[in-house]
Order: C-alpha cells, then structure tokens, then sequence
C-alpha cells in the first residue's frame, strides 16, 4: 500500500493508520475503508483501536481521525 | 507416500479435542515450508488431521490470505488458528475473535508470548486470556509450560486439553524438562496433554508419546528438513510407535544388568570363573 494512494480519493480525508501504516482516507466507516482498499472480494478479520469488529458491525463503526486499523487474513502458522 | 497407512487404525485408541474424534496424534504446523505444495504433501503424508494456522495483516487488494485458505480448505482437515505474537492478553482475545470469523471455528490456539527470545508462555496473560475467552465460548488450546499451578488455572478457566512446551520454539531440542512432563502427565491423568514446540526429531516425538501424552504439535523439525514430505512421514510413524509403547507398558529400567538369555544350562558354568590372565 502507498502511504495515500489507495486510499485517498476526493473530499475531506482523515488521518488513520491501517496495518501500521500512515493513510489518509476519504471513508468513514469501516466497510467504505474496505472497499476503497479494494477487500470487498476478500475474506478478512478486523480491528479498531485493538477491539474486534464483526463483519456485521463494519458499516455501522464510523472511522476517526488517529485509528488504529487492523486487516487480517489467513496466513502460515506453526 | 502415506506410509502410516499401513499401519491399522486402532478404533479403540480414541482421542477428542472438545468433543471432535481424531486418529492421529500429530497436530501440524503450515509454516516454514520450501512451498505450499511441500507443506500440502507433508500435511497429506502425516495423516495428521489438525493443522495450525495464523492471522496476518492482509495489503490493499492482496489475495494471499485467499489462496491460502483455499490451499488449506482442500486439505480436510481441522484448523486450530492460533494467537502467535500476541505479548498480551488484550492482543491475544482480539487475534482470537477474528480468527474465530475467519475461520469458522472456536478452537484457539492461545499463545501469549512472554520474551522474545526463549517465546515462553507468559503464563499470566495466558490464564487471563483463556479465562476470558471460554467466557466467550472458545475452545481454547493454551500453548502453557510444564507449571503445574499454571495449568490448574488454566482448566479451572475450562480449558480441555493443555498443551505444554517440550523445549522453545523452534529450536528443536527435544524434551528439555522430562521429569516436568512426566510429572504434568501423572497430575491430570484425565486431560488431553500435547507436547507442543521443541520438537526435533521423530525421538523426541516418540519419547512424549511414550510418557503417555495424548499427542505432539510440531512444525519447524518437517517443514525445515532436507525432505520435509518424507520427515511427516517418520513423524506419523514415530508417534505412533510411541503410542503403541505406551498402551503396551515399558518395562522399568534398572541399574545394574541382568541377562536376557537363561543362566541355567550355561555350558561350563560350574567349572567357577576362568583363571585371571
């Protein structure tokens, strides 16, 4: 990911950090964040601030200025 | 190439983790292999039924996670997602919650990592997070030491099975602790015990499973072997002979010899002993 490019589109943007990277975003919830990120199609887990958020619950969770977006998906492990 | 095959199931020697049967007694990690092909035919000449399994941070458009679970998926077998990295029980119960959408399961495997040097068990956090996540209807696998009070808490938090460390991760050093192991086996002789991490060679796997433990969880000593197919293989087939060790009964060791062929008869035994030279 670009530290703005996928995420910035036209209009007011805030400040978040997704995956541990700085990006500027015009979404403000979460499932508009997912599909400006373009993971409409894939399967992940999220996080806000460190709290699990269902995917049932990711267009109703607005977005602030300074959160801490976690994206997940299935990986490797021992 | 699954050679364990061969051997007969036996039907009366079952083992579940939260109410799920299984037959074998190997729990297989998926990381660290030359190739997903390696780690799919590793984990098809195990015999192994349960694979472990991680979250990770997925990019922007990134199909990773999807081609991987789709790999797994064709495998049919049990994914025990676990909590790897988590240095809390904070990060640890959140890991856990996605896991449990992503994948569809409850079953966890919690780690709560203490040092980042020996990944010991903090065992704090791991009672603290496994008592919440049974709260939460998890079927939780702590990854734990051989601490006895420790794993008291843990099954008064309702964990089912526990699952102590033979030695720290990856390093492949076998049963670092066994008179611990033996201990922890004799202590909760009801629950579900795995041998997990430490791990480095079929003997290692052999001599948990000869102390009667339940099963081994182990990935680094097949993924990194030379031939990480054929490794699954003498894995599956030490584990087993290990089990079978262990229903048969060992005989006690002892310290000073005895013959195995009968003194009576021996040929010029009453001629008393030869002349010194």
């Amino acid at each position: 990911m670009s530290r703005t490019g996928t995420c910035s589109s036209a209009g007011e943007k805030i400040q978040i950090n997704v995956n541990g990277e700085e990006c500027s975003t015009q979404a403000r919830t979460l499932e508009a964040l997912l599909i400006s990120l373009e993971f409409t199609k894939i399967r992940v887990a999220t996080a806000i601030n460190g709290e699990f958020v269902p995917a049932s619950q990711r267009a109703s969770i607005q977005l602030s200025t300074g959160d801490n977006i976690e994206i997940v998906s299935a990986r490797q492990g021992g | 190439m699954n050679l364990i095959a061969k051997v007969p199931p036996d039907t009366q020697d079952e083992l579940s983790f939260y109410e799920q049967a299984v037959s074998s007694r190997m729990l297989l990690g998926t990381a660290l292999y030359p190739s997903p092909q390696v780690m799919a035919d590793a984990v098809k000449a195990s015999g192994c039924q349960i694979v472990t399994v991680s979250l990770r941070r997925e990019s922007a458009r990134g199909k990773v996670g999807a081609r991987f679970l789709e790999l797994i998926n064709s495998l049919d077998v049990h994914v025990l997602p676990n909590t790897a990295g988590c240095r809390t029980a904070k990060e640890a119960v959140t890991t856990a919650q996605m896991a449990r959408e992503l994948f569809g399961s409850e079953w966890i495997k919690l780690e709560v990592i203490a040092n980042d040097d020996t990944l010991q068990p903090d065992l704090f956090g791991l009672v603290e997070a496994a008592e919440l996540l049974n709260k939460d209807g998890f079927k939780v696998f702590p990854y734990t030491t051989e601490d006895l009070g420790a794993a008291e808490r843990l099954v008064a938090a309702g964990c089912r099975v526990l699952m102590p460390w033979g030695a720290p991760i990856g390093t492949g050093r076998g049963l670092a602790n066994p008179y611990a192991l033996k201990t922890m086996r004799n202590y909760f002789p009801g629950v579900p015990l795995v041998v997990d991490a430490g791990i480095g060679a079929p003997s290692h796997a052999a001599e948990a499973m000869e102390m009667g433990y339940d099963a081994v969880l182990l990935n680094t000593a097949v993924a990194r072997a030379a031939d990480p197919v054929k490794m699954a293989t003498a894995f599956a087939m030490a584990i087993e002979a290990g089990r079978m060790a262990y229903q048969s009964g060992l005989m006690e060791s002892r310290d000073m010899a005895a013959p195995s062929t009968p003194v009576a008869g021996t040929p010029f035994f009453d001629l008393g002993a030869p002349p010194k030279r």
